[in-house]
């Protein structure tokens, strides 16, 4: 796969960033754009449930762990309970055992560690079955 | 080939090379690097500014939490330290993200002067990260404007 970033553009694959950090929000915003996949970016768990609430919808949701106000395994757990089925991954620099636990038993389908790259995020697409090899 | 474009271009290799070499940048900077594209020919300084941005940021509100002596709030502290290690791992500020790792640790153990000089060294070490990509923002802009192309670098 070296060298070979997947266009999804055809796929019409949605995403939504979640993460509080501006930084990670640019990182993360241009990633899914440089694979094709249109997303909108939130900064909290509060305003990720938010957009979820006004009717928006997406296949994949890429959410922090630690955010003020509502932080991502509060935000997953929610989401959960509101019936959104979207895939959901975990994406932080926490890498405690215990922390990735608690957050993978939110409701998470993957988990990648921060920074996140083009071959992670194709990783989250393959383990997650958004992305079929042709 | 113009030789003075060529010399630049040789220059700005060695630049970048040694600001690898020299554990200031980690592959994440290639990462980014490798997201700036035609449709954004100006990515990297952008996500770059931003990080800047948020060292001026954080350090200012652990400046803060740290100068009340006696009621220092390490939690406080510990929480803007791992904003900043979030951001500098995202960015590839190799040294900024290697001192944030201790500086996390000298929070948990509540360690005052630890902290203290920690916050020193994170300050000095992002503005010298800044003025060292200022001037590899400089070299690009020299070898556009002799009429070269900026060259892509292979650090491995």
């Amino acid at each position: 796969m070296a060298g070979e970033v997947p266009n999804l553009e055809a796929s019409k694959l949605t995403a939504l960033v979640v993460d509080d950090n501006f930084v990670n929000q640019s990182v993360h915003h241009k990633l899914l754009d440089r694979l094709g996949i249109k997303n909108d970016v939130v900064s909290n768990g509060q305003e990720a449930v938010d957009v979820h609430c006004s009717g928006r919808n997406y296949d994949l949701i890429l959410m922090d762990m630690d955010m003020p106000i509502m932080n991502g395994i509060q935000a997953t757990r929610r989401l959960r309970e509101m019936g959104i089925e979207s895939k959901i991954a975990g994406v932080t620099t926490r890498a405690e055992e215990e922390e990735v636990k608690e957050f993978m038993e939110a409701g998470l389908n993957d988990f990648q560690e921060k920074p996140l790259t083009i071959s992670k995020l194709v990783s989250i697409l393959h383990n997650l079955e958004l992305y079929v090899q042709t | 080939m113009d030789a003075h474009v060529a010399q630049l271009q040789m220059q700005y290799r060695n630049y970048i090379l040694s600001l690898y070499q020299q554990g200031f940048l980690d592959d994440q900077f290639t990462e980014l690097k490798s997201l700036q594209d035609d449709g954004s020919p100006d990515f990297v300084a952008e996500v770059l500014s931003l990080f800047f941005d948020d060292c001026v940021k954080l350090v200012g509100n652990m400046a803060r939490a740290l100068d009340q002596i006696g009621t220092v709030d390490f939690c406080q502290v510990g929480a803007n330290v791992h904003q900043l290690k979030g951001s500098s791992s995202s960015v590839g500020a190799k040294r900024v993200k290697g001192l944030c790792i201790n500086f996390k640790e000298l929070c948990e153990a509540k360690n005052y002067e630890g902290c203290v000089r920690c916050l020193q060294q994170v300050d000095i070490e992002y503005k010298t990260l800044k003025a060292k990509l200022q001037d590899m923002f400089n070299l690009e802009k020299q070898i556009v404007q002799a009429g070269g192309i900026v060259p892509q670098v292979d650090i491995n």
